[in-house]
């Protein structure tokens, strides 16, 4: 009997703790975010704050390339906020922000570990809408982390500006309202990267590609492999490695058995410096096919990769987004202010986050609003310059930039540990545009703009 | 009640009343204050608690039980959320078929791994479950991209067929639901500077997990249960006394393989998508030591070392420079960064650091876990209690002695 009446005992106290929750709760707001004022997520005219959230890598493979972005997104927030020398605030095109941050709030940032995977990038993301309030979000260091945060984003309601992000799949086939990418793409490196190569090697030539087993590698393959064949050359045989691998040893050998005279590496970060290190210990580039020279092509090029590969980058020829001893105003403003505040330049990466952030701010600007939807009608086709890449257009139709394209070659006397790559060619942007529907962008729909709430 | 003693009851309540109550246990700092950095009570967090609650639950009757340390676990919530969001995909938005399919898929799975990898114990089961889980990751992550979508994670489309369902709405991909309650509304209340988010997907899940905890707590208990004990403690014995111990540790591998797929399942209710990455072996690594973390073979304590562990990688993770010079701001310049100096690399992206000194000195000084450090505390209470009762004139202080040196 008397457990009989312990049980009741405890079931009225859970009975009598749960109805004066309830009871404390009636008088307060019950608010819920379908009758809530605010037409969109985290405004912060409501939450009184604005809060930006940088997620970036900060472990795995692709930490040093965060922690850039990372630099680049202080630095952009100080800028907005009417700190430091205002860097490309200066140069931008649009004068819609005054270095008062922005719409008047000053801006705060939160800042997240993607450890470049999808989940964890996810995550973070997560709760810096849930929890930290944030209004948009950025960063990324690789496409599949891009990808799915940009999926997040839309279905959360925020706005995603993709950082480090160039497989084509970004604005191609998993592209999204909500999410806007500056950076360039596969295509874009094949489109810009043939043509040199037809001046510098010819058009009849033979290519072995060797392809990092992931989504990038494959459309990085399939960009390079039809821009090349376009002019000419024939593809012996494509060859994917795996991500994890450190030694390609193996994956050179074939190479040298076959009658291939060009050797391209799809691939990215330790990857392609382990990959090249490999192929030039083997004296493939001592090698004559065919009566002409071996070559080797790196289709996308980063400083820190360079750094990685040190003297093997030397005469190789890729493709990169922006590189800082570009002589424009913008890229000089945003060198000079990076280098005062950290003592060395940005990387491409670093550049493409901070412009991204400036673009996010003068949208919001200009549409007067931080609701999502106001500010993709900002973004979309909005055309602009002084940041660094030339006149630059935001196409409406995939949320993608449009804009010069570098293509580099690794130099042969470096005169600093930072200058590592020359300008060999910078392609017209007409060169690199193409059409939403391309096929290797085809499959994907934007759908609409999603405010959350 | 319900078919459990008493003690197991109070366990189950308190369970329960943990669960329900989570909004408000996790936010106890005001949103204004410095604080407020350590507040866990926002939807996503809440979710992965419990979610991994249930996936070491899971592993806890394989490994708590048996004593077979799988090393590759995660494999099955890997493959119970490709199940689950090719569900989601293809038939319906509701969540219910994307879970049972996943702990079906899942279910099989672990019949087929634990099919082969139980023909040896020890380490060498370890070696073989860690193979299939990496061999799971691999395939995912590039060879089978057309269903995995390798590297970037499964995820739902704008035209997607869903036959049960819609394939848009205005131009969104409509938001998983239970019947028609969306996964992600949330509620939230305001009391004075404190503000509590009642999440729908995280009520989901704490029922769900609930009931898991309430299986696993009967699997503890039933005979089955004693039998997975006995292969823990000697296998070999038992084989010998003429019993086969391999139904039972089969029947535990796959049990705990559908709870991994449950996990896996509500993983993608609450956000639709799979990642390979989910299958690797760091995931499985994670589990093993939520598990050891908490105290293997207790039934509580996997749960907690859930907790922790997923507390530490989105709490203090987030804990960046900004926010350490704003704590320090009051102090002078110069012992507030020789401070932070010495803070930093124990928080951001050092927390791996923090969680692998706690991971020492728990399993240094607790090998019981964190359940046996409670343990200890409840019985220093408990004997200090009796020995005032001693004084008073009480008695049996000796048998409660007893117990405390267990």
């Amino acid at each position: 009997m008397s457990g009989f009446r312990g049980t009741i005992s405890r079931r009225n106290l859970l009975k009598t703790t749960a109805a004066s929750g309830i009871v404390l709760a009636t008088p307060t707001i019950f608010t819920s975010k379908a009758w809530s004022q605010s037409a969109f997520v985290n405004d912060p005219a409501k939450l009184g704050k604005l809060v930006l959230g940088f997620n970036v890598p900060q472990t795995g493979p692709y930490a040093d390339e965060g922690a850039d972005e990372l630099r680049a997104y202080q630095l952009a927030v100080e800028h907005l906020n009417g700190e430091g020398d205002g860097g490309m605030l200066n140069t931008f095109s649009s004068q819609a922000l005054e270095g008062t941050g922005i719409l008047g709030n000053k801006v705060q940032f939160v800042t997240g570990d993607t450890q470049t995977k999808s989940d964890a990038a996810r995550a973070s993301a997560k709760s810096m809408i849930e929890k930290d309030g944030a209004v948009m979000i950025t960063g990324g260091s690789s496409s599949g982390v891009a990808v799915a945060v940009q999926a997040l984003c839309q279905e959360a309601g925020v706005i995603f500006m993709a950082g480090l992000t160039h497989s084509n799949d970004t604005t191609g086939k998993d592209k999204r309202a909500n999410g806007f990418r500056h950076f360039f793409n596969s295509y874009m490196s094949g489109a810009a990267l043939a043509p040199v190569l037809n001046n510098a090697y010819g058009s009849d030539r033979k290519a072995y590609h060797l392809t990092a087993d992931y989504n990038w590698g494959y459309t990085t393959e399939e960009a390079i492999k039809s821009a090349t064949e376009a002019m000419g050359w024939e593809t012996v045989e494509t060859v994917k490695t795996p991500l994890a691998a450190t030694d390609f040893s193996a994956y050179i050998t074939p190479v040298l058995q076959s009658d291939a005279d060009v050797l391209v590496l799809n691939h990215y970060g330790g990857n392609m410096v382990n990959s090249l290190t490999n192929a030039v210990q083997f004296g493939l580039r001592d090698r004559v096919v065919n009566g002409k020279n071996f070559e080797i092509v790196v289709p996308l090029y980063s400083r820190l990769m360079a750094k990685g590969a040190g003297a093997n980058v030397k005469g190789i020829f890729g493709s990169t987004n922006w590189h800082w001893s570009l002589q424009d105003e913008g890229s000089q403003a945003f060198v000079k202010s990076f280098g005062t505040k950290y003592g060395f330049p940005p990387s491409q990466a670093a550049h493409t986050c901070y412009v991204q952030t400036l673009l996010y701010a003068d949208a919001v600007a200009r549409a007067g609003s931080f609701n999502p939807c106001a500010v993709v009608e900002a973004l979309e086709d909005f055309e602009f310059d002084g940041l660094g890449n030339g006149p630059t257009l935001y196409r409406g139709a995939d949320h993608q930039c449009f804009k010069d394209v570098l293509v580099v070659r690794g130099k042969e006397n470096p005169s600093s540990e930072f200058d590592l790559l020359e300008i060999v060619e910078v392609t017209p942007v007409d060169q690199v545009t193409y059409d939403p529907d391309h096929p290797q962008f085809a499959g994907g729909a934007l759908g609409t703009c999603n405010p959350g709430a | 009640m319900l078919g459990l003693n008493k003690k197991d009851t109070t366990l189950l309540f308190i369970v329960v009343f943990m669960t329900l109550f989570a909004p408000f246990i996790l936010n106890p700092f005001p949103v204004g204050s410095q604080l407020a950095q350590f507040n866990a009570g926002y939807p996503d967090l809440m979710q992965r608690f419990v979610i991994f609650g249930i996936f070491a639950i899971g592993f806890n009757i394989l490994f708590g039980l048996t004593g077979y340390l799988s090393f590759g676990h995660a494999a099955f919530l890997g493959v119970g959320s490709y199940a689950g969001v090719w569900m989601m995909k293809l038939l319906s938005m509701n969540v219910i078929p994307a879970i049972l399919m996943s702990m079906v898929v899942a279910g099989l799975f672990s019949v087929l791994v634990g099919y082969i990898c139980l023909r040896r114990s020890g380490i060498y089961f370890s070696i073989l479950t860690l193979a299939f889980a990496q061999m799971s990751f691999s395939l995912a992550y590039s060879v089978l991209t057309p269903i995995t979508n390798g590297e970037t994670g499964l995820q739902l489309g704008l035209n997607d067929p869903r036959i049960l369902g819609v394939s848009q709405v205005e131009g969104s991909i409509p938001p998983a639901n239970l019947f028609g309650i969306a996964m992600r509304d949330s509620y939230e209340l305001t009391l004075g500077g404190w503000a509590f988010t009642f999440n729908a997907g995280y009520y989901l899940c704490a029922v769900v997990m609930i009931v898991a905890f309430y299986a696993a707590i009967r699997i503890f208990r039933s005979p089955f249960g004693l039998m997975l004990k006995a292969v823990k403690s000697n296998q070999q014995r038992m084989n010998y006394t003429g019993l086969n111990s391999k139904p039972y540790t089969f029947a535990a591998f796959v049990i705990s393989g559908v709870y991994a797929g449950l996990a896996g399942g509500l993983m993608v209710a609450m956000d639709p998508l799979a990642g390979a990455e989910r299958m690797q072996w760091t995931a499985s690594g994670e589990v093993v030591l939520m598990t050891i973390l908490g105290g293997a073979g207790t039934l509580f304590g996997p749960v907690l070392g859930a907790g922790f562990i997923k507390y530490f990688e989105n709490i203090f993770s987030k804990i960046n420079e900004n926010v350490l010079h704003q704590w320090f701001a009051a102090l002078p310049d110069s012992i507030e960064n020789v401070l932070i100096a010495v803070v930093y690399p124990f928080i951001g992206k050092g927390w791996h650091l923090t969680l692998g000194i706690m991971f020492m000195l728990v399993v240094i000084f607790l090998p019981g876990g964190i359940m046996e450090g409670i343990q200890r505390l409840v019985n220093l209470f408990k004997r200090r209690r009796t020995t005032d009762d001693e004084r008073a004139g009480g008695s049996s202080a000796l048998a409660n002695n007893a117990k405390a040196a267990e």
